[in-house]
């Protein structure tokens, strides 16, 4: 997901970053050309149908969010328990938190058959449903992160709004004419943060083991139908959310090199290695409790994963890219910031192969025997494969993700401490 | 014998046998095509089934009790009694003998037409199975509409209440509520629910057919598919015809049944036919033990 991140300094364009510039501007504009078609044809031109109804975007959601609630997790480390060799990255897992968030609801929103009624959740919303429950959750999570984002970003923006150009700019507006960056202000937004992040960890925990349970609590998909769903998402979000802030500790910092910088991915290293392990166990608890009783409508979706026609997804794309190498470089070269980065930037964009094989096997079984043959019409089958339309309405969100990520770490005053940056 | 026990238990009431021509285009009428009226008029003329000439290895389907017509008159009977009800104390409940279904699909088709059902939606698909080897087997059709669970899981599962159970037992859908978003699908045990995608069948000629642009009457209203319009991008679902039902007819798959092997009325009424079959020790629901309460009884 991360191949089309510039990975040069922001302020020397490189040729890197020239390319890194155009193969954004053309995934924009393909992922363009699938939102249009998104929004005049409808789903008609979507690949999943009656019998499989959720596909791609759904599993894209699902990891985009854990992505998000992984990264919030991370920064309450920081402004919750006080984690002070994680103090500078703090901002950073904020705002990555708020930039896959924001990912996440623009894919499940192209997902749902009438977009203009997605309001209704908030004035209609059954709170028997989980799916309610969710919606509601995150809402609150999107304000929350956003408030946290003003609070932690607030001085330095204050700072910022005495440079010239852009910066400056910036700093004026975002600041909302609170520009006071004196010692009491400073400790005030602390103070603030740390309700807010106390509130936000288990409003997180909440709405990702929501989203997990949203699954579990299915009962007709006896592979859904598991309590370890929830917990899996959670930890799984904070492996791979995690994960995604080792990448752009070690990638996009300001001061790289230094020892600070290099203790710093160090330990998120090993804090990744240990959340991947736990997740790996609770995976191999699911896998084999579901595949041993070899009753055929809870134990042929594990089969399907594993021996199906998208074997590939769990072997090479799950278990090669996203666990084995990436835990072979973590044992191996921990002291390694290109290493331990490169690591985690391959359990990040490979866990989204952990959602498809949550999403899409829980579907794939005729519920009742004959189904698949009963009537024969488009989008009335138990095969799936995403559409180009799907592809390239995912290919817009991980382009605008990208895009406000790159213009955030530019413009944004999101690693202070460092002699490049903004000073108090 | 299913078909003793249907006999004895779903005795025509008198004068059923010598249906007046008047009753049998009423009959005709309410079924809502004269294709039935033609039907049922073969039916009565043909009283005795033909000798069975078939080879040893098949077997002869089993006389309709009576004939097919007294089936449909009592079942309109049973329709009137409830309608005249009111709507908490009906239960409606549908019965199929998969001994007499003979996989036609008529029923699929006739849901289609009544419904004016689009590609990739349909309510009533009929499940075909081939169980044991030559020379000693057979096949199998299910016929598999909407359960209308009494415990219905696509319910609670709606994120903005749109789907719903009805005093009469009847799982509806709020098109102009629902969003879309198929968790109800994702929650049904029984794939009774699909998902307007917006497709026409005759969206590559060049203009679309006019049943095409008729609309459907569902739920109270007619719904004419046009871009992004409800029910287009919803989810939709059997509901035992309800626009027939408050006409005073029986639904569409009911009318159609060449086997007779579809039953509708109100379990509530103890005069009704579908009482005396859900009795019956043949009486099975789908995926009793997921405690859903199914209202569609079938006898295996």
């Amino acid at each position: 997901m991360q191949a089309t991140m510039p990975q040069s300094r922001p302020s020397r364009p490189s040729l890197g970053l020239s390319i890194a510039g155009v193969v954004w501007v053309a995934a924009l504009g393909l992922g363009l050309v699938g939102v249009v078609l998104r929004l005049a044809t409808g789903e008609v031109h979507a690949g999943y149908g009656s019998y499989i109804p959720w596909g791609l975007w759904v599993a894209a959601y699902v990891y985009f969010i854990g992505l998000s609630a992984g990264a919030f997790l991370i920064s309450a480390l920081v402004y919750v328990a006080g984690v002070k060799r994680l103090e500078r990255i703090g901002k950073l897992a904020l705002f990555t938190a708020l930039v896959t968030l924001f990912m996440a609801l623009i894919t499940i929103w192209f997902d749902i058959g009438h977009m203009e009624r997605f309001w209704e959740v908030y004035v209609y919303g059954n709170p028997s449903s989980m799916m309610a429950w969710m919606v509601w959750l995150y809402t609150a999570y999107f304000l929350l992160i956003i408030a946290e984002n003003w609070f932690a970003l607030r001085a330095d923006l204050a700072a910022m709004s005495r440079q010239g150009g852009l910066r400056g700019v910036v700093g004026r507006t975002l600041t909302f004419g609170r520009t006071d960056v004196g010692d009491e202000a400073v400790q005030r937004d602390r103070g603030t943060l740390r309700v807010l992040g106390t509130i936000g960890v288990p409003l997180a925990i909440a709405f990702h083991g929501g989203v997990g349970a949203l699954f579990g609590v299915i009962a007709a998909r006896p592979f859904w139908n598991s309590p370890i769903f929830p917990i899996a998402f959670i930890v799984g979000a904070l492996a791979s959310g995690g994960a995604l802030i080792t990448f752009v500790t070690a990638f996009f910092w300001p001061d790289r090199g230094t020892q600070e910088h290099r203790d710093l991915v160090s330990f998120l290293g090993r804090m990744v290695l240990a959340l991947l392990a736990l997740y790996l166990l609770l995976e191999w608890a699911e896998f084999s409790v579901g595949l041993y009783g070899q009753v055929p409508s809870e134990s042929d979706p594990y089969r399907q994963i594993m021996t199906g026609p998208y074997w590939y997804v769990f072997w090479f794309v799950h278990v090669l890219v996203g666990a084995l190498v990436p835990l072979a470089v973590l044992l191996l070269r921990p002291r390694s910031m290109r290493w331990v980065g490169a690591a985690c930037g391959l359990i990040a964009a490979a866990f989204i192969a952990v959602r498809l094989n949550v999403v899409i096997p829980g579907l794939i079984i005729p519920e009742l025997k004959g189904l698949n043959t009963a009537y024969v019409e488009p989008h009335l089958s138990f095969t799936y494969f995403p559409s180009l339309m799907e592809w390239l309405v995912l290919l817009f969100v991980v382009a605008i993700g990208v895009g406000i990520f790159y213009a955030g770490n530019k413009l944004l005053p999101l690693a202070t401490g460092d002699e490049s940056e903004v000073q108090r | 014998m299913p078909d003793e026990e249907l006999a004895v238990k779903s005795a025509p009431p008198p004068g059923a046998r010598r249906l007046s021509r008047r009753r049998m285009l009423v009959l005709g009428g309410l079924g809502g095509s004269g294709a039935v009226a033609a039907l049922l008029t073969r039916g009565v003329e043909a009283a005795d089934p033909p000798a069975p000439s078939a080879p040893a290895t098949t077997k002869a389907l089993a006389p309709v009790p009576g004939d097919r017509t007294s089936v449909l008159i009592r079942m309109q009977d049973d329709l009137q009694r409830a309608m005249a009800k009111p709507i908490e104390q009906r239960k409606w409940t549908m019965v199929l003998d998969l001994t007499r279904c003979i996989g036609c699909s008529a029923c699929t088709v006739a849901c289609k037409a009544e419904n004016n059902l689009p590609p990739g939606v349909v309510y009533r698909p009929v499940l075909e199975e081939e169980i044991g080897t030559y020379p000693n087997v057979r096949a199998r059709f299910t016929p598999r509409p909407c359960m209308q669970c009494d415990e219905p899981p696509c319910v609670p599962v709606c994120p903005v209440a749109a789907t719903y159970k009805r005093p009469d037992g009847i799982v509806e859908i709020d098109y102009d509520r629902c969003i879309g978003c198929r968790y109800c699908i994702a929650a049904c045990p029984y794939s009774a629910r699909t998902f307007d995608f917006g497709l026409f069948y005759t969206s590559s000629a060049p203009e679309k057919a006019p049943y095409e642009r008729e609309p459907s009457h569902e739920y109270g209203r007619s719904w004419t598919r046009k871009g992004d319009s409800s029910p287009i991008g919803n989810v939709r679902k059997c509901h035992f015809c309800i626009q027939r039902l408050e006409a005073g007819m029986l639904p569409a798959c009911t009318t159609t049944c060449v086997g007779v092997a579809t039953f509708f009325g109100d379990q509530n009424d103890p005069q009704s036919l579908v009482s005396e079959l859900i009795a019956s020790p043949r009486a099975q629901r789908l995926k009793e033990d997921l405690g859903t309460k199914p209202k569609v009884y079938y006898l295996m």
